[in-house]
């Protein structure tokens, strides 16, 4: 039997202080001060067992991150000198996608490798915006293992980046008589791209690309930055090249498996001659969504080429560039997928996502919205202990000092998002029935979207709805 | 009308079980405070509280304290403060306290509601979340002018039926439209789970193991309590389905759509692992789904077993809210049911994977018409009884979901924060609940017992009770039987033009910090 794929996590704790939720706040002028009931030794959590240490070290005190806001202290103490405030850090870390709940959640699945679980219900708004406004299905009774999802059968994640041909033809003597390229797979829906800003350090790179090799995906890496030193990361890396610079990079090409190119008006050529010239090269072009381009109508058309992925990349918040009203990438990822789908294409190449993708359950979503996979860049800044503060863009320091990470540690931290993303997918999958995800891809009917169940459920009660949700 | 309905539990003061209780608003007293007592004189709401003996009157009640409401009483303490030694304003600590379900206003209105038996008197808005959506925009149409009936609460009916089939079993009802939700021995103390079992015997109504074994404490309580047969079929024998008067076969439910059960080790206890017939400190694992189950006639098989072994017991059939929910509704109706329990998505008491909470399966306020409705077209709806739950938090939750088509509906978390859950979500770490609900820890255990549970359940359903008589005296209805499916008392607000809208109240407008 084949073994299983499985992402090997090992806990990897912050090295930095994460900027927790709350603050807790002591009134120490009224604290009784010999008290035998003193809360802070009775902490369930332990969180002030320690918690003088920080002084000395002029440190931030550790219960900024580690309260469980069970509020016994504020409740318990004698003299009711404990009150508690929103971190003010906290408040600031992040934007409004990138908020500070994904980026703690993030950085909770990076140190452990561990889904985030919690109790008591769901706590957020009933609906919100982009991949917020769809729900996936489940099955009452049908579910693809016998003994859960991580037992002894198996979900296969697995999803293919080589061109697969419209049909085989074989010779009467049973032989193929179509050329059929070398099949180039990853074992996870995860790509990785260099991000195009933060603390980029060689010792940053080394640690996705070693996290990457670990878990046997691929990085998008410019061809240009690709240097002696990453030689060892060998397939693990995807140049990206422009028609005009690949004369330059025959040598890095012949070492590939896959490159990319980016889109420009009459590519399809190029393309073939590059074909031509590397004949096992799976070539994925990348397209901005921009909403100067007709992307739907692009794609199609450069699925009739020789590309074997299309590449397509929204901003880091999913939306359209180039836009005064851009449209979020499920909609964009829809109409690609369906023009192709239209054109009898869909099934020969492959497409992949950039932007928006920051939670696991956005790798499903956007499956579900058309794409065979996602490529993601801040989340592997925030599994390093990235606060998205925007300090290295003003030229300011790192705080958690990224540019000095030990890429054993900084890979460890990216494995073990990867691990509990993963599993996240395998629990979203099992829900659904499915036992692969490449049987997901363009799946709408495995999800529920915002505004159908409105129009389904309450459109016969409510009549017409009068206010329409922003949801793009 | 039953004389059981009549009955009505006594609500009485039920202290909350910390020191410093947390209220809406907060008043401190300064080193300017000579004692004199003025304020407790005057407050009519039990903050400040200065007994005859003491030299210097107790720290003030917070939660008691009406806040800038008071400003034009002739009891301001504020003002009549001699020294002007007090300060008063929003309690800061709200903000760090609940999130857009339930709101910092819901979860303290519930607490009094706990502690009193009765509507909070300080301005919380404990009947709308800051979600957005569903139940958070819904309302109650302003009722036609003279339609009000001039009846107490004792003279409205607030029972539903159980059983609609006319099959010969018991005609059983309760006397709320809700019942208690599975939590298991195991998952949740036993102080807490007798003690619901013991509110559900005051208020006629039901309580659920859960999946976690049936233990005698529950058998002084037996005619209120359900034994749920889940995928694990931890500690369900022979006579723990006879003791029952319903039972509940679990598919799915809401906060795990489509995925298993999971104890675990640390909660896993020698009394916990003798109850499931386990291993000490093992974690034990539910799977999904049942696997002797795929196809309607496999689920009728299930039904006719349980029938057979328990000649009165009525079968519930809960399931979670997939794309075809409806269709699953019908099944369980064809397959012999009494009650169709559908869970929706954002509920749930125990841990969970916050992933499956927030995206997998539709949220319940878009399942319930969307059933109701189908079982009507069937012919069926007058033949089963409707229950829904995940996500239903308070009185007016429960009356939209009966007027959207549930004939009652199943609540689990409102019950723990009626006996001070905070909702911080840590039941699944190590030792459980802080709190002391959500454990089996014998340390934390101590925190809760079973007459506190018993009577603060009583005091919120009792509460709960004079909001539904209320709404129902003002729509002319007797019963809330006769709610059901009106959902032309309902208005949305996202579907009604600004002017109309101006009429409702508008949804709480809390900054919420995730």
């Amino acid at each position: 039997m084949p073994q299983k794929y499985t992402i090997h996590t090992k806990p990897a704790p912050p090295k930095f202080y994460p900027v927790g939720k709350y603050a807790t706040i002591e009134f120490r002028e009224n604290c009784a001060g010999s008290c035998k009931e003193c809360v802070k030794k009775k902490c369930v959590y332990d969180i002030f067992k320690n918690n003088y240490l920080h002084m000395s070290k002029m440190e931030e005190p550790e219960y900024l991150y580690t309260c469980n806001s069970c509020f016994r202290c504020i409740q318990e103490c004698t003299k009711g000198i404990f009150s508690r405030v929103i971190n003010p850090e906290y408040r600031d870390i992040g934007d409004e996608y990138y908020t500070p709940d994904v980026i703690n959640r993030t950085w909770y699945q990076a140190h452990t490798g561990s889904i985030p679980v919690s109790g008591a219900g769901y706590r957020g708004p009933f609906v919100g915006k982009g991949f917020d406004s769809m729900w996936t299905d489940m099955s009452e009774i049908v579910r693809p293992t016998r003994d859960g999802i991580h037992g002894r059968e198996y979900i296969n994640t697995c999803i293919e980046l080589s061109r697969r041909p419209e049909r085989l033809a074989f010779h009467e003597d049973g032989s193929l008589a179509v050329a059929v390229n070398p099949i180039l797979e990853i074992p996870l829906p995860i790509l990785f791209e260099k991000p195009s800003f933060g603390v980029l350090s060689p010792k940053v790179l080394v640690s996705m690309l070693k996290a990457a090799q670990a878990i046997g995906t691929k990085m998008f890496m410019d061809a240009d930055e690709i240097n002696e030193t990453l030689t060892p990361f060998g397939t693990t890396i995807i140049p990206k090249i422009k028609k005009e610079n690949v004369h330059r990079f025959a040598g890095l090409l012949k070492g590939s498996d896959m490159v990319e190119i980016d889109y420009e008006p009459g590519i399809e050529t190029f393309l073939e001659a590059l074909k031509a010239a590397h004949e096992n090269l799976v070539i994925s072009v990348g397209l901005p969504l921009s909403a100067a381009l007709n992307y739907a109508e692009i794609g199609v058309a450069l699925s009739n080429t020789v590309m074997d992925t299309l590449h397509v990349y929204a901003d880091y918040n999913g939306r359209e560039l180039h836009s005064q009203n851009p449209r979020f990438i499920k909609d964009m990822l829809r109409d690609i997928h369906v023009a192709m789908v239209k054109a009898g294409t869909r099934r020969q190449i492959n497409i992949l996502a950039s932007g928006g993708v920051s939670m696991a359950e956005h790798v499903n979503k956007t499956i579900i919205c058309g794409a065979d996979g996602v490529v993601i860049d801040r989340p592997l800044l925030l599994a390093m202990e990235c606060r998205l503060c925007d300090r290295c863009r003003k030229g300011l320091s790192c705080p958690v000092k990224l540019e000095e990470i030990d890429p054993a540690y900084g890979s460890n931290r990216i494995i073990n998002l990867m691990g509990a993303w993963r599993n996240q997918m395998l629990e979203m999958l099992g829900a659904m029935g499915l036992r692969e995800a490449r049987r997901l891809r363009g799946e709408v009917g495995r999800s529920m979207w915002f505004e159908d169940l409105e129009k389904e459920s309450f459109g016969p009660i409510f009549g017409e709805r009068k206010i329409s949700l922003d949801v793009g | 009308m039953n004389t059981k309905l009549n009955s009505l539990p006594e609500t009485k003061p039920v202290r909350s079980r910390f020191r410093n209780t947390i209220g809406k608003y907060t008043i401190k007293r300064n080193s300017n405070c000579i004692a004199c007592g003025k304020c407790a004189e005057l407050c009519p709401h039990g903050v400040h509280i200065k007994p005859d003996n003491y030299s210097a009157p107790f720290r003030p009640v917070e939660h008691n304290c009406i806040g800038f409401a008071c400003k034009d009483t002739d009891h301001y303490c504020i003002e009549h403060c001699p020294e002007e030694a007090m300060t008063l304003k929003e309690n800061p600590l709200l903000e760090t306290m609940g999130d857009y379900r339930w709101t910092p206003d819901m979860l303290l209105g519930h607490f009094a509601m706990a502690e009193t038996g009765d509507l909070p008197h300080v301005d919380l808005e404990y009947s709308l979340g800051n979600s957005g959506g569903g139940f958070d925009k819904m309302r109650f149409k302003k009722p036609e002018p003279g339609l009000a009936l001039d009846l107490s609460d004792e003279e409205i009916d607030t029972g539903i039926d159980l059983n609609k089939t006319g099959d010969g079993r018991p005609l059983k009802t309760i006397s709320i439209p809700c019942y208690g939700g599975g939590m298991s021995y195991g998952s949740t103390a036993l102080s807490v789970i007798v003690g619901r079992a013991r509110a559900a015997k005051r208020l006629n109504s039901l309580t659920c193991t859960g999946e976690g074994g049936y233990p005698p404490e529950f058998l002084p309580y037996k005619d209120h309590v359900i034994t749920q047969v889940a995928t694990g079929l931890f500690g369900v024998r022979e006579e723990t389905i006879q003791n029952c008067p319903v039972m509940e076969f679990k598919y799915a439910q809401g906060a795990k759509p489509g995925l298993g059960g999971h104890l675990l080790g640390e909660k896993v206890t020698e009394a916990v692992a003798k109850m499931r017939e386990t291993v000490v400190g093992r974690p034990l694992f539910s799977p999904f789904p049942f696997h002797s189950v795929y196809s309607v006639e496999d689920h009728k098989k299930h039904v006719d077993w349980m029938k057979e072994i328990n000649h009165k017991v009525l079968c519930s059939v809960k399931v979670s809210t997939p794309t075809d929910v409806d269709m699953v509704a019908v099944g369980a109706y064809y397959a012999g049911a009494h009650i169709i329990h559908i869970d929706g998505s954002y509920g749930g008491t125990g841990a969970a994977p916050d992933i499956a909470k927030k995206n997998i399966a539709m949220p319940i306020e878009y399942a319930i018409p969307k059933v109701h409705r189908f079982l009507v077209e069937e012919g069926a709806r007058d033949k089963i009884t409707l229950i829904a739950s995940g996500g239903i938090r308070n009185a007016m939750d429960v009356a939209k979901a009966i007027a959207l088509g549930a004939d009652g509906c199943v609540i689990g978390t409102a019950d723990l924060i009626a006996v001070e859950c905070v909702r911080c979500g840590n039941c699944e770490s190590g030792r459980g609940c802080a709190r002391g609900i959500a454990t089996t820890d014998p340390e934390l255990g101590y925190m809760i017992d079973e007459a506190y549970v018993e009577q603060r359940l009583v005091n919120m359903y009792m509460a709960w009770r004079k909001q539904w008589c209320r709404l129902l005296r003002s729509f002319g209805l007797k019963s809330i039987k006769e709610l059901r499916g009106r959902s032309d008392l309902l208005v949305h607000l996202d579907y009604l033009d600004e002017e109309e809208r101006k009429q409702y109240q508008s949804s709480p407008g809390y900054k919420m910090v995730l």
